[in-house]
């Protein structure tokens, strides 16, 4: 059991729904990302989903294309993001922590050298945009050897033919992605994404968590009573952006969490 | 030997699309309904006759194949060595081979039922091809294109407008191809239903790198048989540049069974292949990695960061190369090299003044690379070189280069 499975059995034993929240590590440097990273937990974040900045996220909208150009200006790289990752666990652990990003950077590190560090530094799970299950052999099936959750995105156009393979090999959650589209862009809407959780749900055990499009305490609220939980990235890194500080950013995050909450 | 599969080049790539260790299907979960469903209406139209009986038509009426195989020989006696052949596909309608290619989409786009059209551009070549097969069938077409090369490429622009062409200016990283095709995959992640993405070379998740290189086939297929008619065999060395490797895949595919034909790409080499990665020569100063859907030779850190690459031509400016090649590389099919920008731009003057050709910067490197080799070949080696774009776009950059002022001529 991971971290992450942990996480989701209490929240199911409490009735509670999750939130998750997403940061780019090292943005906008290393002791400010750093600072607010370690004040999620007290924030209400259940899992913590922490970017791994690449020069090109070709699923991201501006907003977190900026952070992981800010990131890399900063000096981030794959290994600072590992020891960001190490800081954090050196007083909390049992917060989940998911790194989310691009394969390159971590297949330029090398598939097994990565995974050892991975697990050293604390790191739950992955999610990786640009592995669909046809490449499950790259670094899924490594991964969840290795003792690592592997979280799959499944979309709207994840038909229910194909929605089998999606779940294979799959582990700590499914991440269902609200919209058609980059994240930062649309808004999720509950009477939209409910159906399809049902859906996702019907055919796995694992929590359902639905992010992208979710910017406000309302929505995160709306999403998450229809989910078993919500995530918000975009509207937190565009306060990280707009150089707030990490309290200012922190205060932010504990309205979304408090929304999911009360669902 | 041609005909023994076990023993040929020519059977890649395999079900999960790779060659080798090279391409697959890297992209988000969203796009991999997309592709799997492009790959099946590719299987069934290959084998589908009247598919190719409406390209051969277009071919033909619509953009002027088959395009001469032209011995260059002004150009051959002042080298002093080996003969000069250009394959003119510079004289295709909109200038250049990118058309062969997009013809073959934008038919399987309608068989789809899509309705609008996205490409990417480098030097605009691909996006003036795009935009004007839509503007011939009524598609909505979208062209991303770099910042820097829409100012490096105004004509192009203007073109692509004509013809009634959406061109998004694209500001994220450092502006050129790279950059317009991340945005071109946002745009197709967005509007799934109903878009095309048209892609401009080998290059991309599977089944594109073998798509394009089978509609891009036209120009080997061709030059064989024209070479046959003209000299009564096989050249001795083909010849092309490569920003993602369309016009050099479809060059050389044709002749990879047949080992005593030498393939040479070649890359830009900008202002040399340094370690300060002023160049685009993936294959020479890259190592494989995964960017825009395949595993490939990319430019890269040693954080797996992919870097901006540099070139005076627009249309080289891409730090990746189709997988294909990569895999040709490996395995020693095919040799490549680096020329550089100072190199291109001789190649470019002397084609000018030796053949009454303007060539595009593209095919200048391959030139480059003609004049290097061809005076140490014996007078009956016979080179074959992808002339695969005509100039009029790059005026204004080697106007700029030469130093010349244009408001003073
Ligand atoms: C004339 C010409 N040649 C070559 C290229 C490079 O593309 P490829 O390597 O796919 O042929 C371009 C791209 O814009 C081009 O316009």
């Amino acid at each position: 059991m991971t971290r992450i499975d942990r996480t989701f059995q209490r929240l199911r034993a409490e009735g509670r729904k999750g939130f998750v929240s997403y940061v780019m590590a090292g943005d906008p440097d290393f002791d400010t990302s750093l600072a607010i990273v370690k004040g999620l937990p007290a924030a209400g974040v259940d899992v913590i989903e922490l970017g791994l900045p690449f020069t090109d996220p070709m699923a991201d909208g501006p907003t977190i294309q900026l952070a992981g150009q800010r990131a890399l200006e900063a000096g981030m790289t794959l290994k600072r993001t590992l020891e960001l990752a190490r800081r954090f666990r050196e007083d909390d652990d049992t917060t989940p922590i998911v790194l989310m990003g691009y394969y390159n950077p971590i297949y330029s590190h090398g598939v097994d050298r990565f995974l050892v560090d991975a697990k050293v530094a604390g790191i739950d799970g992955l999610i990786v945009v640009d592995l669909p299950p046809e490449e499950d052999e790259e670094l899924c099936i490594p991964a969840q050897k290795a003792g690592l959750n592997f979280i799959r995105l499944a979309t709207p156009t994840t038909d229910d033919r194909r929605l089998p393979k999606v779940l294979t090999n799959t582990s700590g959650f499914v991440y269902y992605v609200s919209i058609t589209g980059i994240t930062g862009a649309a808004n999720a809407v509950a009477t939209d994404v409910g159906p399809e959780v049902a859906r996702i749900k019907a055919q796995t055990d694992l929590p359902v968590i639905v992010g992208f499009g979710i910017r406000t305490p309302e929505t995160s609220r709306d999403i998450a009573r229809v989910a078993d939980g919500a995530v918000v990235g975009s509207a937190i890194v565009d306060l990280i952006g707009k150089g707030k500080s990490p309290d200012e950013v922190l205060e932010f995050v504990r309205g979304l969490a408090e929304g999911a909450h009360s669902a | 030997m041609a005909n023994d599969l076990t023993n040929s080049y020519k059977t890649g790539p395999d079900e999960n699309g790779r060659f080798g260790i090279f391409g697959g299907r890297f992209v988000s979960e969203t796009l991999m309904p997309l592709i799997l469903d492009l790959e099946a209406e590719y299987e069934r139209a290959k084998t589908d006759d009247s598919f190719w009986a409406e390209m051969d038509f277009l071919w033909k009426h619509y953009v002027g194949r088959p395009s001469p195989l032209y011995f260059a020989e002004r150009l051959t006696d002042h080298l002093g060595g080996a003969k000069v052949y250009m394959k003119r596909d510079e004289l295709n309608h909109t200038g250049a081979h990118k058309i062969n290619n997009v013809l073959g989409q934008i038919i399987l786009a309608r068989r789809m039922g899509k309705t609008r059209i996205i490409a990417e551009t480098g030097a605009g070549q691909h996006g003036v091809a795009t935009a004007t097969v839509c503007a011939k069938f009524g598609l909505k077409c979208v062209v991303y294109m770099g910042a820097h090369d829409v100012e490096r490429q105004k004509p192009n622009v203007f073109r692509m407008k004509l013809l009634g062409a959406e061109v998004i200016p694209v500001t994220s990283g450092r502006g050129t191809l790279k950059d317009a095709m991340n945005d071109a995959l946002r745009d197709w992640v967005t509007n799934v239903r109903d878009t095309f993405y048209c892609i401009g070379t080998v290059a991309g998740p599977h089944p594109y790198p073998a798509m394009v290189r089978d509609f891009q086939s036209i120009i080997g297929k061709e030059a064989k048989e024209q070479m046959m008619e003209a000299e009564g065999r096989l050249p001795d060395t083909i010849i092309a540049a490569i920003g993602g490797g369309s016009n050099a895949m479809g060059l050389f595919f044709p002749f990879l069974d047949d080992k005593e034909v030498r393939i040479i790409g070649v890359e830009a080499g900008g202002k040399g292949v340094n370690e300060k990665m002023e160049h685009c020569a993936s294959l020479t100063g890259g190592r494989p990695g995964v960017l825009h859907g395949n595993r490939t030779y990319l430019l890269q850190d040693a954080d797996g960061q992919i870097l901006e690459g540099f070139s005076i031509s627009a249309g080289l400016d891409y730090p990746g190369i189709g997988p294909e090649h990569s895999w040709l590389h490996e395995v020693g099919r095919a040799e490549y090299v680096a020329i550089t920008d100072a190199e291109a731009l001789e190649a470019f003057k002397l084609c000018c003044e030796m053949e009454g050709i303007i060539p595009a910067l593209e095919p200048s490197h391959a030139l480059a690379h003609v004049m290097k080799i061809a005076p140490d070949l014996p007078p009956d080696h016979i080179i074959c070189m992808n002339m695969c774009g005509r100039g009029d776009k790059d005026i204004f950059t080697v106007a700029r280069a030469l130093g010349w002022d244009m408001g003073q001529l």
